[in-house]
């Protein structure tokens, strides 16, 4: 481990660490950090092992791949199995099972799935291949749906007939609702999500204080991020405050990215309903093709058999993502469910809970004193 | 994917479809630069999602984000090689 700069440097996750430790000398604090991304960062670096047992973090949805239900992943599979598709799809979806096999295995008993990186090279894939119908798999929060929404603008523009997009795109702020509803859910506040945030700023979080009285902090991926969010957590509770507050200020603005926020309003809709992976049906929380689109809709192009299927009984998925339990006390973690072989989606994202404990967890102790934080 | 990289954009390749040539951790390709405020300028540093780039940030911002990801191993090496094998002009 290096520690290079001020992110990392121990002396300052002492005295933040202290810090801490005074302000939830007297009471037991629950946070969730939404993000994945946040998650990993917990995990590689040890943090909940150099917090004070009465600071309790908890593992948000905020991750594209985890979220995804087993029946859309059958209907990615349907679509790609249709005699003359072409179907493009992100790295990390490839591996996530549906119920009977993933697309990889579609792969293999001959269905043309390829891996792009960008749905801008989907879109090459189609315009290269004018005889065949591409799809894109589209998934993923606001940060890469503007990206689908800018592709979409340029197959309509230059008349790309043979392109499709199948939306799994999904929104940040109604899981949060969803999971401020749940019952028996008592969480003291959030660390809000970074990346996403630079897309949609600020302003979509106030609901978080201002109708659930919950304080929220977007925060940082340096390990001292993470930390310094938590202390603004606990002092805006200590001070009686109650407020969104951006400890990432270097990349999170208060408006976020306007254009990014426009193209995405011009191409896309709300859906009535989605299926989250264990927080189940949440309306209005992901992005269906404007009518205006039709023409360029995967859902309306092909047979979607739109079948739910529920998520395998050993699998814990759900429970995981709702913070209900941590990764290790699924029955299946680590034995049967592996990142080699993942039986739920927390184990196929390496921003998945799963994964990240999986592949950092049992260093906690190890990296923890190393950053010197814990002697 | 939801793992924004850091790239430094090297030239703008064409600034009417919003096309510019960023070096994403030793890999060249070209990133759509449309969605950022004004244009763009070879040294400018960029957050990029899959092939476009959402947020500018400064260059000690995007050092020790490049730091980060690195550190995160596999995860990070599956997203350059992503980025490597995509063939984007």
């Amino acid at each position: 481990m290096r520690f290079v700069d001020e992110y990392r440097d121990p002396a300052a996750a002492r005295l933040l660490v202290a810090a801490i430790t005074e302000l939830a000398a007297e009471d037991h604090f629950k946070f969730m950090e939404v993000c994945g991304g946040h998650t990993h960062t917990i995990y590689r670096h040890g943090i909940e092992r150099i917090l004070p047992p009465s600071v309790e973090l908890v593992h948000g949805p905020g991750c594209p791949v985890c979220v995804i239900p087993m029946g859309r992943i059958d209907d990615a599979i349907a679509v790609a199995e249709t005699p003359g598709v072409i179907f493009t799809s992100f790295g990390d979806m490839m591996r996530v099972p549906g119920s009977s096999g993933n697309l990889l295995s579609a792969k293999a008993r001959g269905a043309d799935v390829r891996f792009v990186y960008s749905p801008l090279d989907a879109l090459r894939v189609a315009v290269e291949n004018p005889r065949r119908q591409v799809v894109f798999f589209a998934v993923g929060f606001e940060t890469t749906a503007p990206s689908t929404a800018v592709t979409l603008l340029r197959a309509r523009d230059d008349a790309v007939t043979n392109f499709t997009v199948f939306s799994n795109h999904v929104t940040i702020v109604p899981p949060i609702k969803a999971i401020l509803e749940s019952p028996g859910m008592r969480l003291d506040g959030f660390l809000g999500p970074g990346h996403v945030s630079t897309v949609v700023g600020q302003r979509p979080y106030r609901f978080v204080p201002e109708v659930y009285g919950k304080p929220l902090v977007t925060a940082g991926f340096e390990p001292l991020d993470v930390v310094q969010a938590i202390a603004m957590l606990l002092t805006q509770l200590r001070e009686g405050r109650c407020e969104v507050e951006n400890q990432y200020t270097r990349c999170v603005t208060e408006d976020g990215n306007p254009r990014a926020l426009e193209v995405l309003a011009r191409v896309f809709e709300l859906r009535p309903h989605f299926e989250w992976r264990g927080l189940g049906f949440i309306s209005q929380s992901a992005l269906q093709l404007r009518p205006e689109f039709a023409d360029w809709d995967a859902e309306l192009r092909f047979a979607v058999p739109g079948v739910r299927v529920a998520d395998p009984k050993a699998c814990q998925c759900g429970e995981v993502l709702k913070g209900v339990i941590k990764p290790w006390q699924c029955k299946v973690f680590g034995t049967a469910c592996t990142p080699e072989t993942p039986i739920g989606t927390c184990m196929v994202s390496s921003e998945g809970a799963c994964a990240a404990y999986y592949n950092f967890g049992r260093l906690h102790g190890e990296v923890a004193v190393q950053a010197g934080t814990r002697t | 994917m939801c793992l924004g990289i850091p790239g430094e954009v090297v030239a703008v390749v064409d600034a009417e479809r919003h096309l510019a040539k960023v070096d994403v951790a030793g890999v060249r390709r070209n990133v759509d630069v449309g969605l950022l405020d004004g244009a763009v300028a070879p040294g400018d540093w960029v957050l990029i999602h899959v092939g476009f780039a959402m947020a500018r940030i400064d260059e000690g911002e995007a050092r020790r984000a490049l730091e980060s990801l690195e550190a995160m191993g596999a995860a990070y090496a599956e997203e350059v090689e992503a980025l490597r094998s995509s063939g984007a002009p």
